[in-house]
C-alpha cells in the first residue's frame, strides 16, 4: 500500500511536469473525433447513428498512443532494472502505472463527453450510455495498453507493434461498448452489455497485472 | 465403392458451374502448403549450409593465427 | 509428474526425434491430404442445394478448424516455456505460428471463395469469417513480436506471453463475434449453414481433418529442427552435424543423413 501511493504520487508530479504526456492523447482523441463528420459527412442522423463506434474507436486509438510512454523512461532510465534486482514487489508500482495513466488519460475523455455527445448530436439517454461504456471500459483499454507497453518495451519500432498487438485484444470491447450505446439511443435496456462489460474489467483486473509484471521482467532480465 | 460422380473431365473441371470458386480454393490451398513446406524445408539446409560455412572460416582463421605465430617463434 | 518428459525436452534428442517422425509424419499427410480430398472432389455426389461448390468444405473446414488447434497448441507450449522454462517450447512457439498462419490465410481464402456462389460476395461478415480474420491478426502479432527484438531470446518469451494472452482473449473475442453477428444480421442470412451433412459426404471431410493434423504436425517437426540448430549453435552436436553434412551433400531428407550419422 506503502509502494502503491509513492509509486502512484511519483507518477502524477511526473504528468504534471510533462504535460504533453496526457494533454496529447486528448487532442489526439477530439481532432480524430472531428475527421468522421469531415470524412462521412455531417447528416445529423448518420452521425448520431455513428457516433458510439467512433467515440470508442477514437477513445481506444488515443489510448493506446499513450500506452508507449508507460514504462520507457523508467526502463531507459534503469529504475524498472533496479527495482527488479533489489526484487521489490513490483505489483503496486504496476497497479500505480495503470491507475494514473487511467487518470490522466481516461478522466478527461469522461469529462469531455458531454461536449462530445453535443458535437456528434447524441441525446442525453445516448451520452449516459457512452459515459457508463466509457467508466467501464477505459480502465480495460488502459490494462491492455499496459500489457503491450511491457510486451514491447526493449522492442525496436515498439510503438506501432503495441497497437498491433492490442487491437484485436480490444475487439470485444468495442462490440459490446458500442451495442450497449445502440441499445440506449433505440431507449431499450442495455444493463446486460454494461455487465458484460463489467464482467471483462473483473477478469482482466485480476489477470492483466500479472502478465504485465511477467512482460517487465523478461524485458528487463 | 464409391462411384464416381462425374461423367466426364470437362464436367468435372467445370464443377455444376462452380469450377473457378472450387479450383481456385484447392489451387491456393495447395499452393500456400507447398510454398510452406518448400520454405520450412529450404530453411533447414540453408541454416546447415551458413553454419558449416561458419565453422569452415573459423577453421581458416584458426589455422591462418596458427600459422603467423608459428612464424614468429621460427 | 512429467519428469519423464526432460529427456524429450534435450535439444539434441528433440532433434533427432523430429529428424525420425518428419518423414513419416509427412508422408501420411499428403496421403491422407489426397485421399481426402479426390475422394471429396469426385467421389461424393453433389450437395442438394449448393451443387459442387460445396466441395470446398473439405478444405475450409478442417483449415479453419487446425487454424485453431494450432493456436491451441502454441498458447499451450507457450504456457510450458513460460512457467517451467523449458526452451524447446519456446521455440515450438515461433515453429507453429507461421503454420497456422497459414492454415488461416487459406481459411479466410476458402470462405471468401465459397461465400461468393453462394451469397453473391466474395467477403461477409458473418462471424466465423470475422473470428478466422482477428486470428489471423492474432498470429501475425505472435510473429511481429518476437521478431522485433535485438535478443531473439527476448522476443521468443515475449512472444508466448503474448500467444497465452491471446488464448485466452480467444474464445471471448469468439463469443463476442458471435453475439456481434447475431445483432447485425442483414437482410439475408450470412451464417455459414452448415450443409446437413451425409455419411458419404462425412468421410472424406473427416480423412482431411486428420490429414490438415498432420500437416501440422509434419511441419511443426521440421520448423522445430531449424529452431533448434538456430538456438543451439554453439553446441559441438550441432557444429558436428553441419561440418558432416558439408562433407556429404545431403541428397534426400536430413532424417536420413541424421541416421548415418549416429551409426
Amino acid at each position: 500500500m506503502v509502494m502503491f501511493k509513492a509509486a502512484f504520487v511519483r507518477e502524477w508530479r511526473l504528468l504534471a511536469r510533462q504535460k504533453a504526456d496526457w494533454l496529447n492523447p486528448l487532442m489526439f482523441f477530439l481532432i480524430v473525433l472531428t475527421l468522421f463528420p469531415l470524412g462521412i459527412g455531417a447528416k445529423p442522423n448518420l452521425l448520431a447513428e455513428i457516433a458510439p463506434g467512433i467515440i470508442w474507436i477514437a477513445a481506444l486509438l488515443s489510448v493506446l498512443l499513450g500506452a508507449e510512454r508507460l514504462f520507457k523512461d523508467d526502463y531507459r532510465q534503469g529504475v524498472l532494472e533496479q527495482l527488479v534486482a533489489a526484487e521489490q514487489p513490483m505489483l503496486a508500482y504496476v497497479l500505480a502505472k495503470i491507475v494514473s495513466s487511467w487518470c490522466s488519460t481516461a478522466l478527461p475523455l469522461l469529462l469531455m463527453s458531454p461536449l462530445i455527445a453535443l458535437l456528434l448530436g447524441l441525446d442525453s439517454a445516448a451520452w449516459l450510455a457512452v459515459f457508463l461504456t466509457l467508466l467501464l471500459g477505459t480502465p480495460l483499454l488502459n490494462l491492455l495498453a499496459s500489457l503491450g507497453a511491457a510486451l514491447t518495451l526493449s522492442a525496436d519500432k515498439g510503438g506501432i507493434l503495441l497497437a498491433l498487438l492490442i487491437l484485436p485484444l480490444y475487439i470485444p470491447l468495442l462490440i459490446f461498448a458500442s451495442a450497449a450505446v445502440d441499445q440506449a439511443s433505440l431507449g431499450l435496456d442495455y444493463s446486460a452489455q454494461l455487465a458484460v462489460l463489467g464482467a471483462m474489467l473483473c477478469l482482466s483486473l485480476a489477470l492483466v497485472p500479472l502478465a504485465v509484471l511477467k512482460a517487465l521482467k523478461l524485458n528487463v532480465g | 465403392m464409391p462411384e464416381l460422380n462425374f461423367s466426364s473431365w470437362s464436367a468435372f473441371f467445370s464443377m455444376g458451374g462452380y469450377g473457378l470458386f472450387v479450383w481456385l480454393s484447392y489451387g491456393v490451398t495447395f499452393t500456400l502448403l507447398g510454398l510452406l513446406w518448400w520454405f520450412s524445408q529450404t530453411g533447414h539446409r540453408q541454416l546447415l549450409k551458413e553454419l558449416a560455412a561458419k565453422q569452415a572460416r573459423e577453421l581458416r582463421v584458426q589455422q591462418q593465427l596458427q600459422k603467423q605465430s608459428a612464424q614468429e617463434q621460427s | 509428474m512429467f519428469k519423464w518428459l526432460d529427456p524429450y525436452a534435450k535439444p539434441e534428442t528433440l532433434y533427432r526425434i523430429c529428424g525420425l517422425w518428419f518423414p513419416w509424419l509427412m508422408t501420411a499427410a499428403v496421403a491422407t491430404l489426397l485421399l481426402g480430398n479426390l475422394w471429396g472432389l469426385a467421389f461424393t455426389p453433389p450437395d442438394y442445394q449448393q451443387g459442387d461448390s460445396y466441395r470446398i468444405i473439405h478444405i475450409h473446414v478442417p483449415s479453419a478448424i487446425w487454424s485453431m488447434g494450432a493456436y491451441s497448441s502454441m498458447a499451450i507450449a507457450a504456457f510450458i516455456a513460460l512457467v517451467w522454462q523449458v526452451k524447446a517450447a519456446q521455440w515450438a512457439v515461433g515453429a507453429i505460428a507461421p503454420i497456422g498462419a497459414v492454415f488461416t490465410v487459406i481459411a479466410l481464402f476458402t470462405g471468401a471463395a465459397w461465400g461468393k456462389p453462394m451469397w453473391g460476395t466474395w467477403w461477409v461478415w458473418d462471424a466465423r469469417l470475422t473470428s478466422q480474420l482477428i486470428l489471423l491478426f492474432l498470429y501475425l502479432g505472435v510473429i511481429a513480436l518476437a521478431g522485433a527484438f535485438a535478443d531473439r531470446q527476448t522476443g521468443a518469451k515475449a512472444s508466448a506471453l503474448l500467444a497465452v494472452v491471446g488464448v485466452v482473449n480467444l474464445p471471448i473475442i469468439h463469443f463476442s463475434v458471435e453475439w456481434w453477428n447475431t445483432l447485425h444480421q442483414g437482410a439475408t442470412i450470412t451464417k455459414f449453414a452448415k450443409p446437413s451433412i451425409d455419411a458419404s459426404m462425412l468421410w472424406p471431410l473427416l480423412i482431411s481433418i486428420l490429414a490438415f493434423g498432420l500437416i501440422l504436425a509434419a511441419l511443426t517437426c521440421l520448423r522445430l529442427k531449424t529452431a533448434i540448430l538456430e538456438n543451439e549453435q554453439h553446441r559441438p552436436w550441432v557444429r558436428q552435424l553441419a561440418v558432416s553434412l558439408a562433407a556429404t551433400p545431403a541428397k534426400g531428407s536430413i532424417a536420413k543423413s541424421v541416421t548415418k550419422e549416429e551409426v
